[in-house]
């Protein structure tokens, strides 16, 4: 039978039924899984009863280390756990409906996006309480646009460029500091045999991370910031510019990058075939555990000298209390244990591929990569969130990643690009 | 009509007076039988529609209040959104490639098969296969055979020093994947035929072959037109196929980067966190009017030829 309309009802219905599916069934296997909580009844006074606890860390590491990590806040909590991307797709809907006391989320500005929707409810009390354990940068990525808090920083993950210490060591590689530098380095690599920088671009958000770095090295932080914000335009020059100096590496980095997965371009720098790969620390997630040591990294090299390596991009993952929280107090307790020292090395030592926001953690169980990182973020003096979490969600993932690829598809045609961002940002941005 | 308790005047026929017996409870059950579907069309396929229509003419994230732009959404799709156009060619692709190569493919598998050659039973079963697969096992089967560096594909042809993109360069992916999507087509398309085959009434070849017609006069004058009905309901699977074209660029690396899909970028602009619902809901306005095209062609063809 012919249905004119397939694809608007199957679209809608699609979304109506992953939201429900997606919420429903973890929230009913929670439920079930709830029963035999050890801690049940511990807590006790103001803050007591059961916390829902919304969580993304699907992947298994990350989860296992979650729940050990709750398992000891002294409350009866109830984990619904969502596969990572159907949470984030999802989350306006979830939000909307009946979300968790607390959830799991990303500070800047995907966290002010929805504190200002009025999603989220405020907790500047609890950082009133916890505010000295954290940096300024942090207590910034945690503010709304308001100036209040919604948001509890719980780990982050720096990005720099990652190498293997026994590939630099056996071809004499010096660490870059400038472009330059950078570049000479990766003529030498080309002119070894390995192909200089990996790259994978098929999830489409990877490349961001380059663009990101770039932007901030030649323009600064505030310019990144208010370019995302959409108060730049994309014909500027300066955003020319950073497009002009990616094509100058383009030719070292691995062709084909929009067909191949980050993690097919982290198998090539483990298989020692590519010199040096710009990510995330979650890189290490593919170093098997035998060659862990011998990843290292440094920060992306300095263009503009005014920037220096100044800012470091660092995604922030943590928790917002919903503004629908059936027990509020209870999950202004929880989040506050999770700010704590404790609960976050507790965490630590579950999920090392990232590093603890709270200045107080103890870093002496930290492996060599994680003591690194949490100098880099440390010594920065701005913390960026990643193009995707620092601009509207819209803004990046219809028009970002088209863009991006099609950038790498195609890295001459830079005036058209930008002229074609720039027509779509106006759209967005004025919606 | 009424239903009535009267005894029936002395006027009326018989006829009429069957008629008029309607109890209250054949009412009833004709209303129910007859209301539920109609609730549930209007409910879940009109309503839906509808308000898909309303919302492509207003601006709406899901959250704030919804705003109406008037013509807005279709004048930046069409000049300001560079994945629309791209995703209006793939799915015409799309659908020619389904109607010319792998609808014939699948009804020539159909023929071979019907002649009882040997291990048949394996090659139906084997050709039919794809079918039942889930589109997440698709998608993986593609990784396997198309990734660039690991592929099966690129080691069969001994690419590996230059080794071909066959889902990262957008000059090429389309293909790789209509290879995969016609792989399915195909035994979905045989079955049919093969159905329609086996209800064919062999007389109908015997008369043929005694007239003196060879086997491919046989099969063009005499068989394919005794299909007509596969034939219409094969047409119309491959339409909507084409149409609603979604799993498997999704599942291989979301219908971007060459991959785009009308489909994809309704999803893209409604599903996912961006929420442009009003944005999204015109392209899925545009492509109901597409689908409206042929399936207004369809009907005037089947009523015309009915009226005849």
């Amino acid at each position: 039978m012919i249905t004119p309309d397939h694809p608007t009802r199957r679209t809608i219905l699609r979304g109506a039924g992953l939201g429900a599916a997606a919420f429903a069934v973890p929230a009913l296997s929670a439920a079930l899984a709830g029963c035999d909580k050890p801690d049940e009844g511990g807590s006790g006074g103001s803050g007591g009863g059961t916390v829902t606890f919304g969580s993304n860390y699907s992947d298994e590491v990350p989860k296992k280390a979650i729940a050990e990590v709750l398992a000891k806040s002294g409350q009866d909590v109830k984990i619904n756990t969502v596969d990572h991307n159907t949470f984030q797709e999802n989350i306006t809907r979830y939000l909307q409906a009946t979300p968790d006391d607390v959830f799991t989320w990303f500070a800047g500005y995907r966290m002010q996006f929805f504190a200002a929707q009025g999603f989220a409810t405020d907790i500047s009390d609890v950082w009133t309480e916890i505010g000295a354990d954290f940096s300024d940068a942090m207590k910034a990525a945690s503010t709304g646009e308001d100036g209040k808090q919604y948001f509890v920083p719980f780990y982050y993950y720096p990005w720099a460029v990652f190498y293997r210490k026994s590939v630099f060591e056996s071809k004499g590689y010096q660490i870059p500091k400038t472009w330059d530098e950078y570049k000479a380095l990766a003529a030498k690599m080309k002119a070894d045999g390995l192909t200089p920088i990996a790259l994978g671009n098929k999830d489409g958000w990877p490349a961001m991370g380059t663009f990101d770095y770039i932007n901030m090295r030649l323009n600064g932080y505030d310019f990144h910031v208010s370019l995302m914000a959409g108060k730049e335009s994309w014909e500027d020059p300066k955003v020319k510019q950073v497009f002009s100096l990616w094509q100058e590496i383009l030719p070292y980095c691995q062709s084909g990058a929009n067909g191949r997965t980050w993690q097919e371009a982290a198998q090539s720098l483990v298989a020692k075939q590519t010199g040096m790969y710009v990510l995330g620390m979650f890189v290490g997630q593919q170093f098997p555990a035998s060659d862990a040591a011998d990843l290292d990294y440094f920060p992306f090299p300095q263009i503009a000298e005014e920037h220096g390596q100044d800012s470091v991009e660092a995604p922030i993952d943590g928790f917002m209390v919903s503004a629908k929280a059936k027990n509020v107090d209870g999950a202004k307790k929880l989040v506050k244990y999770l700010a704590s020292p404790e609960a976050q090395n507790l965490y630590a030592k579950g999920d090392p591929n990232n590093v603890a926001t709270n200045k107080r953690a103890d870093t002496s169980g930290y492996s060599a990569l994680q003591k690194k990182a949490a100098e880099l973020v440390g010594s920065a003096k701005h913390i960026s969130q990643f193009l995707d979490r620092d601009t509207r969600p819209d803004f990046a993932s219809t028009v970002m990643i088209p863009s991006l690829q099609s950038f790498l598809n195609n890295p001459k045609d830079v005036d058209g690009l930008v002229k074609q961002i720039e027509g779509q940002k106006k759209t967005i941005f004025t919606s | 009509m009424t239903i009535t308790a009267r005894p029936p005047a002395p006027r009326t026929t018989p006829r009429r007076r069957r008629v008029i017996r309607f109890t209250p409870r054949d009412i009833a059950v004709i209303g129910l039988l007859l209301g539920i579907p109609v609730v549930l069309d209007v409910a879940l396929i009109w309503g839906p529609t509808l308000a898909s229509v309303a919302l492509s003419f207003t601006s709406w994230n899901g959250v704030t209040d919804i705003k109406p732009v008037g013509l807005d959404n279709y004048h930046n799709i069409v000049s300001n959104y560079p994945p629309f156009w791209p995703a209006v060619r793939h799915n015409l692709v799309w659908l020619l490639f389904l109607g010319v190569v792998a609808t014939p493919l699948g009804l020539f598998f159909a023929v071979l098969l019907d002649k009882q050659i040997r291990f048949s039973r394996f090659y139906q079963t084997a050709i039919y296969l794809p079918v039942v697969l889930s589109l997440a096992v698709i998608g993986f089967i593609a990784q396997l055979l198309y990734s660039r560096d690991y592929g099966a594909v690129n080691a069969a042809l001994g690419r590996t020093d230059n080794p071909i993109d066959w889902i990262g360069d957008p000059s090429i992916n389309l293909w790789s994947v209509l290879v995969l999507v016609g792989w399915r087509h195909v035994g979905y398309v045989m079955l049919l035929y093969l159905a329609g085959l086996k209800a064919v009434d062999p007389s109908l070849k015997e008369a043929a072959a005694i007239d003196g017609a060879n086997e491919a006069q046989t099969f063009f004058r005499v068989v394919f037109p005794a299909l007509r009905p596969v034939n219409i309901l094969i047409l119309v699977i491959t339409v909507i196929e084409a149409l609603r074209a979604f799993d498997v660029v999704y599942a291989i690396n979301r219908g971007r980067n060459g991959l785009e899909l009308l489909s994809v970028l309704i999803t893209d602009n409604i599903v996912g966190e961006a929420s442009r619902i009003g944005f999204g809901s015109a392209i899925a306005v545009i492509l109901l009017l597409i689908s409206l095209i042929f399936i207004v062609t369809y009907l005037l063809q089947v009523f015309r030829e009915d009226r005849a």
